[in-house]
């Protein structure tokens, strides 16, 4: 056993609005520098989507994170052998218009115009060239099915569901969105620490933050096609990339990091779990049906004498231990067993845990013929054009799980590896909590 | 695995210094967002070497009761980007001055060698006046002194009040309630001035006017802790991840909780994803739905099953048990007044008969008058002790039982006509009645309670046009009956309503409806709120923790109102304020009138006699007759008015007064409303702060941009043909009206753009300011992280030497002490609110003109302009000799008041030989608030509650005595914010912890409702309300397009696909504050956009982000276009507030010269006549309280897709 800590967190998605304060917070503490404008260290999606940068998850494109061919753990797109045969040209990575061209605006304008014959307005110009442009995309551009046809339908994880059932996500009796907001996973087998070839990026010990020496990045950019989440970024000014540093400044202070303390959803939990870093590389080459039970695994429980006697062995303080048992995301991820990693099959052993979210159940519409009604209205009142009849009435209380807007093998493709029953588990826990509750303060349902 | 690092040789991992040294900053300071946000937020803002870099939020909200989830965090990804406006280039750093203005005016100066005369004759002469007027919003500013600037105001000021008169200097400001101080300083100089405040929660049209019309109550709702209780939510016109972001995760966590939710929503908005069940049903048919769930909880829950907690809980605190007369004619009654006391010759002699009501003893059968209408709220001078609602008698205090339903003893069955106006129907229903003698004669009487039963067609068994099912289609309000309006199936209506039903039934209340703007903003939005209360009525609901009515928009609760309203406007030094409803004030003055169509066009009423009138005439008639407020008052200026009536030998305010009566009555002095195109009648000088009173908030601000500023505009709309017959119609509506706009802000928004002087306002961090808020129970402070940046000033300051400096000039142009006329509208929470029994017009001869009975109120007011200042500075002694209150609630606080001289912890002022309590800078301001409201002064409330004993006869002073030490001060909410105390100005009780709900101050402690009969009222009987066909509660349908009439012109090019425009709160601003800030712009797409369903898309060829023209007769807004499946056909959405300065191209449909629009650009103000109603109990005026409201959401467009952007 070789025991290490980790500072992890899970995001409640049943809780998640969407509002993306996280994202600001971390903006205004740490990227708001040349360079740097274009990037969200933390960002939120809307899902179904494609996200940002576009379509980080299609690894046919974009060949992050690592694949296990003939049970041995592999970089799938720069590792540094490859990356290092292949050093001018890297095919896999992101370009500006994948996330989008950072602007602002010619806001003075609208002080220092002189007496025109037309009002003044501020025209929006590029952060990179400083000319006028014309605004094509965003870090948040396919918010809350923004621009549907173009990019929520090109989601990623709908390519396994058959046509009609992708489209009928898109149709008012199965339509739903949800949020899902990501930093950098500081994972357990980081794929970016594996393909520098400087040497740069490191995952510290006391806490397991990955961090990028701003001193040591020579610029490879291998660790941005290699992070299958997409959470390194290179900073055009600087010349160095840089990621999400979990607001080590913070932590060390006894400050949760930015985004989970803005996290106005009260969706983030935060807290120490202890692992056995001795089987990071035989549970992340794990066939990949295995791949999430065994990860789990792999996180000990603080309480056993054994873990507590190793921990200390390796260093691990006390406080930490005692953190470690208090730790929510242990109960989340391990005692409850809510939560699941984000795409398992990245095989990079996510430190970061996602509840996944309840959606309201499905409806059904039938096509009445109105025009009978319609005919018998006032004069005044106004005609509605459709012919259809939403119904959304359920047998049940709250509705079943498999009532639930989505198919769940939509969220089986994020959350474990397509593994259907792993996520129907966990959402049949949250709807046992509320009916739970229900029975225990109204009584009206058991 | 070789990227773990452990710590071995420090100096490899140096490096990590670099992000340490980013983050280190030196200190954090508390603040929050001062204007238009509901949130309450406290922040910590953090500063390095001087500048603001980052903000974070608070986490040290005291805790309320255990089993509540906490408040914190608090505050979005909108307050979060604040700091980026501190150093940002649209902050304005100087005062600014347009260059057309300043140079005319500086010429005239130099001229003349005198302001005035240079002001003078910059107002005399049409041309010059037109040259800056015709500028306005085109660029051209300039940078200027202060000094200047205030000398021009300052002129400006004196020689409007010399030449017109003071009430025709406006200003405006919004919802004070996040920034309190920033909001009184404007509100006091205006008011010491004699100047006019104009309303806004009205305007904004987020004033529910179902809330006065069933409660007697502006707006009173739950702390969103409260949702926590709650067991069934249905969520309407509410997207609470938008608009209540930092107090949505309570929503989340009542579903973790065993909550059901249901969201009702046209689109797929944010709130439905934490839906278990989305109801689509069609934008604004809202009403029908809740109009069938009110069908089978009546049929059901009541009828059927009898549920003793709903049927007690009716007939205590609902007017269910009153009798109505209902009016024979022709073969059927009709429904009429309620039964007043002193219909019966028993009681015919009572004190204030009129105003209180009858029961029917259900043991005795004896005719009752229950204790606690309005009538005994003012019995023996408001000491009459039966000002309650228990089951008493107030002939004889003995105990009765109300009688609800004559059902199984009645005298006779009667056909009552009923008209159900979405199909519009008449029916015949059977009703059962008591035959009464009367002073009048015979009367056939009904209960409330059985009207509403045939109202909502529940048959019972009786005969009449009643559906036999809840599948009858054609019959109101069954379940199949809604279908045609809402899309939605009658199944999903059962099961709703039967789950609604069962959850209050067995929780006793715990089912609630969060509500919100896209309810609200419906022409018949206060119709479609009635239609949810009663369903929470019916089941027992309201008052109730876990339940009620939650409106959460606009109104965000000044807590401590009893002290701020006094100091905000000037009561410690004046007996009268001049406070103008901004709705009918808009729609006439930018003159929208004009383009007004016959309102019957567009909504279902009956026709009679007040039906048959030009809403500008009904506003008129609800002016002379004191139901609303309109300045400027007459024609005449009223200094001159005051002077005139004393040279006519008036010796004192009576006399004076009665002058100025006969001249009315002669109509020899004419009310400027009359005659809104007139020069004398015109709005001249417009104070704007805090709020973009041009852009954000002005519906049709085309009309304001042509007919407030003189310039450029977008509109196509032509005179209607239906005119008023009353008001005066000249060929030509004035353009121009406004001599001079001043704008504070920190930053260049729309306003600031078209104003004629900007001054630099400090920011939200920069000055000392108090916040509160409905959603919590906290007040907490705005602080000065630094010192206000460049030249800027808080408003505080910037009033106070506006007031030194208008001072200053009226010892040189006004040095005599003027005598000013006042008129005021009758007013709520006050005995006016008994006078009118009757719909009356003096002026057209029905009754005698008696200002504050028939008619408006008229008051003398002496003010002494060089002493403005002085009176600004400091707390006037009414406070002391004439106490404090609000509400209908009072206390006296003379020792706080000599304690403030006394103490070393409050400033005060000598003048001349007397010392005041200080309010020269924002810090005393917020000492005096604070120590003068029984909120955060326990002694206060411990008073208040002893006083409200009096009046009702019930022990209430034990709510406060645990309270009765605390004292607040502002240094105390710099550390932590604070949880106020329970007081008698609001209507919910939170000891202990507990979530504070609305109105369970009522329902447990029997206080009664501020309405006609104390009780929650499902009838409205003022005479209006019957003549528009809204006594009952009802579904009147949403106007189609063609006849709301914003697109008459548009559409005689030729055949267009018309979508309804809806406009709900956005994503990334709060009103028009952040949104052009780069960082909302960075996360949103850039620009405001306008949202379209996939399904007109195609039919459109538009494509996701395409530039689109969004426009009708009124304006045009041009935006890029979001193509989404979660927009259903036949609608789009502009988000609310837009500004109209960031990337917005020119219009092509105008003819690509011409910049478009904002959101408010496409809106016209339509407005409901029924809502001017007054003095009548709850139907009584009062500031943002009562009255028309600027609707918005039947606006209907076309959409042309751009080809050429230009910019």
């Amino acid at each position: 056993m070789d025991i290490r800590s980790q500072i992890s967190m899970v995001f409640h998605l049943d809780k998640c609005l969407g509002c993306h304060t996280c994202s600001v917070a971390c903006k205004n503490i740490w990227t708001d520098r040349k360079g740097a404008e274009y990037m969200y260290w933390n960002n939120v999606e809307t899902k179904p989507g494609t996200g940002f940068p576009t379509r980080w998850e299609d690894q046919g494109i974009y060949k992050g994170g690592w694949e296990s061919v003939g049970g041995s753990l592999q970089l799938k797109g720069a590792g540094k052998q490859k990356g290092l045969l292949n050093i001018f040209h890297n095919p896999n990575m992101p370009v500006i218009d994948d996330y989008f061209e950072p602007f602002t605006y010619k806001y003075l304008d609208l002080i220092e115009s002189p007496e025109d014959d037309c009002q003044p307005v501020a025209r929006p110009v590029s952060l990179i060239t400083g000319k006028p442009m014309d605004i094509k995309m965003g870090p948040n551009w396919d918010d809350d099915l923004s621009g549907t046809p173009d990019f929520a339908r090109k989601d990623p994880n709908l390519a396994s569901l058959a046509p009609a059932e992708q489209e009928a996500m898109f149709q008012l009796e199965k339509m739903a969105f949800f949020y899902l907001p990501r930093v950098c996973n500081h994972c357990l087998n980081p794929a970016c620490v594996a393909s520098c070839p400087s040497g740069a990026i490191y995952k510290r010990g006391e806490d397991g933050v990955v961090l990028i020496n701003q001193n040591v990045c020579r610029a490879w950019r291998m660790c941005v096609t290699a992070c299958p989440y997409k959470k390194t970024y290179y900073n055009w000014n600087a010349g160095k990339s840089e990621k999400c540093i979990l607001c080590y400044p913070r932590i060390e202070s006894g400050q949760a990091p930015a985004c989970m303390h803005t996290c106005v959803g009260r969706i983030r939990y935060i807290g120490v779990l202890l692992y056995d870093a001795e089987r990071i590389e035989r549970v992340a080459s794990a066939p990949e049906g295995d791949l999430v039970n065994r990860h789990l695994e792999m996180l000990l429980d603080p309480f056993d004498p054994e873990v507590i006697a190793s921990a200390k062995a390796n260093g691990i303080a006390d406080s930490t231990i005692a953190a470690a048992q208090n730790s929510p995301v242990y109960k989340f991820v391990k005692e409850w067993g809510l939560a699941l990693p984000l795409h398992p099959e990245y095989r990079t052993l996510p430190s970061l845990f996602y509840v996944p979210p309840l959606l309201p159940v499905m409806a059904s519409i039938k096509q009445v013929d109105n025009t009978a009604q319609n005919a018998k209205l006032n004069d005044i009142s106004k005609i509605w054009e459709d012919s259809w009849l939403y119904d959304t009435s359920t047998a049940d209380f709250f509705g079943g799980i498999d009532d639930a807007r989505f198919p769940l093998q939509y969220l089986a493709n994020m959350f474990s590896a397509g593994n259907l029953e792993q996520v129907k588990d966990r959402l049949k826990k949250l709807m046992a909590i509320r009916i739970y509750r229900r029975w225990k303060t109204v009584g009206d349902i058991s | 695995m070789g990227w773990i690092k452990d710590i071995i040789a420090p100096d490899t991992r140096k490096w990590e210094e670099f992000y340490r040294n980013r983050f280190q900053h030196d200190r954090v300071v508390r603040s929050t967002h001062g204007v238009n946000c509901t949130g309450g937020c406290s922040w910590q803002i953090h500063v390095k070497e001087g500048i603001v870099v980052w903000e974070t939020q608070q986490l040290d909200y005291p805790l309320l009761e255990d089993k509540l989830p906490p408040y914190e965090p608090r505050g979005c990804q909108r307050g979060i980007s604040f700091s980026w406006y501190l150093y940002s280039p649209l902050r304005i750093k100087y005062p600014l001055i347009r260059g057309a203005l300043v140079d005319a005016y500086r010429s005239e100066k130099q001229r003349a060698g005198d302001p005035m005369k240079a002001w003078e004759a910059l107002q005399s002469d049409p041309k010059k006046r037109q040259a800056y007027q015709t500028a306005r919003g085109k660029g051209g500013f300039r940078r200027t002194s202060w000094d200047e600037v205030m000398e021009i105001m300052a002129v400006a000021n004196i020689y409007t009040a010399r030449k017109y008169g003071p009430d025709r200097v406006f200003g405006f400001s919004p919802i004070p309630a996040m920034s309190m101080i920033s909001y009184a300083a404007g509100a006091r100089f205006l008011q010491l001035f004699g100047g006019v405040n104009l309303s806004f929660y009205d305007w904004y049209c987020d004033l529910p006017n179902a809330m006065p019309e069933i409660w007697g109550e502006q707006t009173d709702v739950c702390e969103s802790a409260d949702w926590y209780n709650a067991k069934m939510i249905a969520d309407m016109g509410a997207c609470l991840n938008m608009t209540r972001t930092p107090d949505c995760h309570f929503f989340a966590e009542s579903r973790h909780n065993g909550t059901k939710t249901v969201v009702f929503s046209p689109d797929f908005s944010m709130i439905s994803k934490f839906a278990d069940q989305w109801v689509p049903l069609h934008a604004g048919s809202d009403g029908a739905f809740w109009m069938a769930v009110g069908h089978v909880l009546l049929k059901e829950f009541h009828h059927e099953q009898q549920t003793p907690y709903f049927i007690e809980y009716a007939k205590r605190y609902t007017d269910s048990p009153m009798l109505v007369v209902l009016n024979k004619e022709g073969d059927r009654y009709i429904p009429g007044r309620m039964l007043r006391a002193n219909q019966l010759a028993q009681y015919k002699d009572i004190e204030n008969g009129d105003w209180k009501f009858v029961n029917i003893d259900a043991r005795t059968g004896r005719l009752v008058v229950p204790k606690g209408a309005i009538g005994h709220k003012y019995d023996k001078g408001g000491a009459g002790g039966q000002w309650n609602m228990k089951y008493e008698n107030s002939i004889d205090d003995a105990a009765f039982e109300p009688l609800l339903t004559l059902l199984s003893q009645n005298d006779e069955v009667v056909q009552t006509e009923f008209t159900e106006f979405g199909l519009d129907k008449k029916a015949l229903r059977g009703v059962p009645v008591k035959h009464l003698d009367s002073t009048e004669g015979r009367l056939v009487v009904a209960t409330i309670y059985d009207l509403i039963m045939a109202q909502y067609g529940v048959g019972r068994g009786l005969t009449g046009d009643y559906p036999p099912d809840y599948s009858d289609k054609d019959a109101a309000y069954t379940p199949a009956w809604q279908e045609i309006f809402t899309g939605i199936d009658a199944k999903t209506v059962l099961q709703f309503a039967r789950e609604w039903g069962n959850t209050a039934r067995v929780t006793e209340g715990k089912c609630m409806i969060i509500i919100g703007a896209g309810v609200n903003q419906w022409y018949h939005g206060n119709l479609i709120y009635r239609a949810g209360a009663m369903a929470l009525l019916l089941s027992g609901c309201v008052g109730k923790n876990g339940g009620g009515l939650n409106h959460y928009v606009g109104q965000e609760k000044l807590a401590p109102a009893d002290s701020w309203a006094t100091i905000a406007l000037a009561k410690d030094w004046l007996a009268g304020n001049r406070l103008q409803q901004a709705p009918i004030w808009h729609y006439i003055n930018s003159s929208q009138y004009r383009y007004d169509g016959h309102f019957a066009n567009y909504n279902s009423v009956p026709k009679n006699k007040l039906t048959d009138m030009h809403n500008a005439d009904s506003i008129f008639m609800s002016v002379r007759n004191g139901w609303m407020p309109f300045f400027p008052q007459f024609k005449q200026n009223p200094l001159e008015l005051g002077k005139e009536a004393i040279a006519a030998g008036a010796r004192d305010d009576d006399g004076i007064k009665k002058h100025v009566l006969e001249k009315l009555k002669s109509r020899k002095l004419e009310y400027a409303v009359g005659d809104p195109e007139a020069p004398e009648n015109h709005p001249r000088l417009w104070y704007i702060w805090r709020g973009n009173a041009i852009c954000g908030s002005m519906k049709g601000m085309e009309y304001c941009l042509n007919h407030y500023l003189g310039t450029h505009h977008n509109i196509i709309a032509k005179d209607s043909r239906e005119r008023p017959r009353e008001i005066k119609w000249p060929e030509m509506a004035a353009t121009g009206k406004m001599d001079l706009v001043v704008d504070l802000n920190f930053r260049m928004d729309s306003s600031a753009l078209y104003s004629d002087i900007i001054l630099p306002a400090a920011s939200w961090y920069e000055k000392a300011d108090l916040n509160s808020t409905d959603l919590h129970t906290f007040i907490h402070p705005l602080s000065a992280a630094i010192t206000p940046v460049w030249e800027a000033k808080t408003d505080w300051a910037i009033f106070r030497d506006l007031a030194r400096a208008t001072s200053e000039a009226a010892k040189k142009y006004l040095p005599e002490v003027q005598v000013d006329v006042t008129m005021a509208p009758l007013s709520h929470d006050t005995a006016d609110e008994i006078t009118q029994p009757h719909l009356q017009d003096w002026y057209k001869g029905d009754c005698e003109a008696i200002p504050g009975k028939t008619m408006h109120k008229l008051g003398v007011i002496r003010r002494d302009y060089t002493r403005l200042y002085e009176k600004f500075i400091s707390l006037g002694e009414n406070v002391r000799t004439a106490g404090l209150g609000g509400h209908g609630n009072h206390y006296m606080c003379a020792e706080q008041y000599d304690e403030m001289l006394a103490s070393r912890h409050f400033a005060t002022e000598q003048q001349d030989d007397r010392t005041y309590p200080s309010l020269k800078d924002d810090v005393s301001v917020c000492n005096a608030i604070l120590h003068l409201s029984t909120l955060t002064n326990g002694e206060l409330a411990v008073r208040a509650y002893r006083n409200m004993e009096k009046k009702t006869g019930l022990e209430l002073t034990h709510i406060a005595e645990g309270a009765k030490d605390v004292r607040i001060n502002y240094g105390d909410l710099q550390a932590q914010p604070r949880r106020y105390n329970s007081s008698p100005l609001w209507s919910g009780l939170m000891n202990d912890g507990r979530a504070y709900a609305a109105f369970t101050y009522n329902i447990e402690k029997l206080v009664p409702f501020r309405t006609l009969s104390g009780r929650q009222h499902f009838y409205l009987d003022h005479d209006m309300y019957i003549a528009y066909g809204e006594h009952l509660p009802t579904y009147k349908p949403s106007p189609k397009p063609e006849a709301f009439g914003d697109l008459k012109e548009t559409l005689k090019a030729g055949k267009a696909k018309v979508l309804n425009v809806l406009t709900p709160h956005g994503k990334w601003h709060i009103h028009s504050t952040y949104g052009d800030n780069l960082r909302m712009m960075t996360l949103s797409r850039g620009g405001y956009p306008t949202w379209v369903s996939e399904q007109d898309a195609a039919e459109l060829d538009i494509k996701d982000n395409d530039w689109i023209e969004v426009h009708n007769d009124n304006g045009v807004f041009a935006s890029r276009a979001i193509v989404s499946s979660r927009i259903p056909k036949g609608v789009c959405i502009v988000y609310h507030s837009t500004e109209r300065t960031i990337g917005v191209p020119k219009s092509q449909v105008r003819g690509g010269n011409k910049r478009a629009g904002g959101l408010n650009s496409f809106t016209r103000v339509h407005l409901k006549p029924n809502l001017l109603a007054g003095g009548y109990a709850q139907f009584s005026y009062h500031f943002n309280y009562w009255g028309p409201v600027a609707c918005n959401r039947d606006t209907h467009v076309t959409i042309t897709k751009m080809d050429k952007v230009r910019f």
